[in-house]
């Protein structure tokens, strides 16, 4: 069964999204979509699986046209999409999660779900308890979950959309295995939209590319990473060149700091930073950086030590004091912590910089103005924040830091952004080091925390190990790091 | 020009809905021998046939407004403050209670310090929603339906306790309110509350200027929409969740002290007497947009005036609130199905 899309055209306003893209995908291969941020990768998969309608262009499976009203349209056509957060519901159990979307009137027959479950759990070697709230998953567990919910309704191409974001090097094996298995036994479709170009190198059996809305090439593979970045650039990157900044006074320190969150406790932790330092912060989801980052920020309490901010003690004292001394957090949820759907543009810039009582309004957009052109924001003043892609999001989001923060603390700053976005986010990061601004950022990306960080802390089931040489430090050392690897030395 | 026209059309779909179901309803109710006129008739009558009963409409319309353009404070910030009802019943008490203890004097000092007391009062029942709300997670809803009947049950204790007016013990009203702490009307034919209406307007543009103008107005959006992101954006989030409750509890204890200082002139069981609950009506009915309050609260008042005309068409007045949830249903009801007809804006990844 083949899919093709004709002449798909989707406009967002003055914006071009899809211009006329016409592709075919074949049974039982693995397609990588490339593109950088905005090339309109995501509008089409959105299109295909039925999340939302194409303008024009029409779709056709195994030759016959199909028009579909949304996903659960789409799904009975068979085709799936794993979204980049998966979509399920944290207070309800895997198996309620794995029956949403199924068939079926007011009753439903627990037993025969739980045997379906199982089945697809033991063919893909899953491990995932029926019983168990999908809050306390990992990411890579819910991806799994997400995969067996569309497989048992019968979907056979299945998009993925970022899907070794925040999961370790095992679980991408297997999931990766999983996908061969998939094209192969089954003849189904895979299409992986993807900024990791060494997945799909080692996953996909051909590529297409997007820019700006077209689609410009197309790659058997396999093909190296150089010829796959001039494909989606048009040109090659430089490296990038490591460049140490001069170190001042500790601006930040944690003292016997006691941390826990809901499922590790981290005692006796000491850490300090110092201005134009930037920290990298490794280590596989729920490993402990978050509780750490919240308490270098004051956003959780300590349960005992302290936390000083240059020479005063801040422990206990509220986020809005940290914010007043310029340590400013930024979450890696861009929509969920750190903007707000529903207000504009200009209520963020006057959220953040209204110093008195009033708001000055004429004055705020003036600045979101500026802002706007300083940061290269794709998006006006006026419009809802939820209206700006990704990558303009992150911008956004930078254009409300402080010019001097005394220390950034950061999760995953480049999170799902392509390679020239995720440069510009650090070109932004890096002059407000060279101005003395300590950093502290969490990454899955190995290669960012090994080419930006001064020094690399590795997290693993909450013990803190430090990167004893940075600068000799490699992506394959740290990798096996990540896995715990330092328990066993020590 | 023809996105002006668009943009007109949805806004103004919800309303014309409403009403379209509003004159089916009556229609479908009213005995075979009157009109869809006949009832209009009856409201308008109800509501401007004379001085007297504009003034009326008037008099409803000083305590809605107030509560009213309170809800739109906590509604910004995501509050659903269902105990407003109690609040304003703690306001008039308070009130009263004041009135009580100063006996005569000058007007000049004591409506002012029983107003000042009502706002105290209403602010305090609502800081304890607001406390169990940000210390212990209460929801704000299910604390205020409590509150709400705890209000009733002091009402009733004063009423036969301290409060009673002579020796009888199943006494309906407490003793009269001294006059000094009196609101008076204008006239015999146009009796309304001057003090009353300046107060509510004061109070409307005060609201509204500070919702539109200040740090505190964007801090209440932020946090309605997004606390987390709000706290990190550097919002003061649970300030701002308390004084929401604080500052709408005050206002709806001023409409309180209304009902007390001019409408009644003693405390009686359930004096508040549903405006609290109306004014939910009328935040939901103009998603918590506070100019139109005044407009809403208005329409509203005339709908309640105008009810009492119609046991003269052999229809009960309760029909009057059957109306008023009607077209509130209504309206939320084209509000969502606008939102779908627009196409939505999505973002593009």
């Amino acid at each position: 069964m083949n899919i093709e899309l004709r002449q798909i055209h989707k406009r967002f306003g003055s914006v071009h999204a899809n211009n006329d893209i016409s592709v075919t995908f074949a049974a039982g291969r693995i397609v990588g979509i490339l593109g950088e941020n905005g090339a309109g990768k995501s509008t089409l998969m959105k299109i295909l699986s039925g999340y939302q309608p194409a303008d024009s262009g029409e779709i056709l499976i195994g030759g016959q046209r199909v028009d579909y009203s949304g996903p659960q349209a789409a799904i009975a056509h068979g085709i799936g999409m794993l979204q980049q957060d998966p979509l399920d519901v944290g207070a309800f159990s895997v198996l309620e999660n794995f029956t949403y979307g199924q068939p079926g009137g007011l009753t439903f027959n627990r037993r025969d779900a739980e045997w379906r479950l199982n089945q697809l759990c033991q063919r893909f070697g899953f491990d995932l308890p029926a019983n168990t709230p999908v809050e306390m998953l990992s990411i890579a567990q819910r991806q799994q979950l997400e995969i067996v919910r569309l497989l048992a309704l019968g979907v056979r191409v299945l998009i993925l959309d970022e899907p070794t974001t925040g999961i370790s090097a095992d679980q991408k094996q297997q999931l990766f295995n999983v996908l061969r298995a998939l094209a192969q036994e089954m003849q189904a479709i895979i299409l992986l939209v993807s900024h990791k170009l060494e997945d799909v190198i080692a996953l996909c059996d051909e590529v297409i590319v997007l820019r700006a809305g077209q689609l410009v090439g197309a790659q058997q593979m396999p093909a190296t990473t150089s010829e796959l970045v001039s494909l989606m650039f048009g040109g090659q990157l430089p490296p990038q060149a490591r460049i140490q900044s001069h170190l001042g006074d500790v601006v930040l320190r944690l003292e016997n700091a006691h941390l826990s969150d809901r499922r590790l406790a981290m005692r006796d932790v000491n850490f300090q930073v110092r201005a134009g330092e930037v920290v990298g912060l490794a280590g596989l989801d729920g490993s402990g950086q978050r509780p750490f980052m919240r308490a270098c920020a004051g956003l959780d309490k300590l349960l005992s030590g302290r936390v000083m901010v240059k020479d005063e003690a801040m422990t206990g004292r509220p986020y809005r004091d940290f914010l007043a001394h310029k340590v400013v957090f930024g979450a890696a949820g861009r929509l969920e912590e750190g903007l707000i759907a529903g207000l504009t543009l200009t209520d963020h810039i006057a959220l953040a910089t209204t110093p008195g009582w009033a708001v000055d309004w004429a004055e705020a957009e003036r600045y979101t103005n500026a802002r706007i052109e300083q940061y290269h924001v794709r998006g006006r003043a006026t419009d809802n924040i939820e209206q700006l892609s990704g990558g303009n999001q992150q911008r956004v989001l930078m254009a409300l830091l402080p010019e001097d923060p005394v220390a950034l603390v950061l999760e995953q700053p480049t999170r799902g952004l392509d390679v020239e976005s995720a440069r510009w986010i650090w070109q932004q990061l890096l002059a407000r080091r060279d101005k003395g601004s300590a950093i502290i950022f969490s990454s899955a990306e190995l290669e960012e925390l090994v080419t930006y960080s001064d020094r690399i802390l590795v997290f693993y089931a909450g013990q803190i190990y430090e990167v004893p040489d940075v600068t000799r430090t490699s992506v394959d050392e740290l990798g096996h790091l990540i896995g715990g690897a330092f328990m066993q030395a020590t | 020009m023809k996105r002006t026209a668009t943009n007109l059309f949805f806004l103004a779909l919800p309303l014309l809905l409403g009403v379209i179901v509003v004159a089916i309803l009556i229609v479908l109710v009213v005995p075979p021998n009157t009109t869809l006129g006949d009832v209009l008739q009856a409201f308008w009558n109800g509501a401007f046939r004379n001085l007297r009963r504009f003034s009326g409409v008037l008099v409803f319309w000083i305590p809605l407004t107030l509560v009213g353009i309170g809800l739109v404070i906590t509604f910004r910030a995501g509050l659903w403050n269902i105990g407003v009802e109690g609040q304003m019943t703690l306001g008039g008490l308070f009130a009263a209670g004041l009135a009580f203890m100063l006996g005569e004097g000058s007007p000049l000092v004591i409506i002012p310090l029983c107003i000042f007391g009502a706002m105290l009062g209403g602010a305090l029942w609502a800081s304890v929603a607001a406390f169990l709300k940000v210390r212990f997670g209460v929801s704000e809803i299910f604390s205020g339906v409590a509150l709400n009947a705890i209000a009733n049950q002091i009402t009733l204790q004063l009423i036969a306790g301290p409060w009673k007016p002579g020796d009888s013990d199943k006494a309906q009203y407490s003793r009269p309110v001294p006059d000094a702490a009196r609101l008076l009307g204008v006239s015999q034919d146009f009796n309304v509350s001057v003090v009353g209406l300046v107060v509510t307007i004061v109070a409307v543009v005060l609201v509204l200027l500070v919702l539109a103008r200040t740090r505190w107005g964007l801090n209440l959006k932020a946090v309605g929409k997004n606390p987390r992101s709000a706290l990190l954006l550097g919002v003061p989030t649970t300030i701002t969740a308390f004084s929401a409750l604080m500052v709408c509890g005050a206002l709806a204890g001023i409409a309180g002290s209304q009902r007390i200082l001019f409408t009644y002139g003693d405390v009686r069981g359930q004096f508040a007497g549903g405006i609290g609950f109306l004014g939910l009506l009328v935040v939901l009915l103009i998603s918590a947009r506070g100019v139109w309050v005044p407009l809403i609260a208005f329409l509203f008042a005339i709908m309640l005036n105008g009810g009492t005309q119609l046991q003269f068409l052999n229809l009960d007045s309760s029909l009057t609130g059957v109306l008023q949830g009607a077209l509130v249903l209504a309206v939320l009801l084209a509000n969502g199905l606008r939102d779908r007809l627009r196409k939505p804006k999505q973002a593009k990844g």
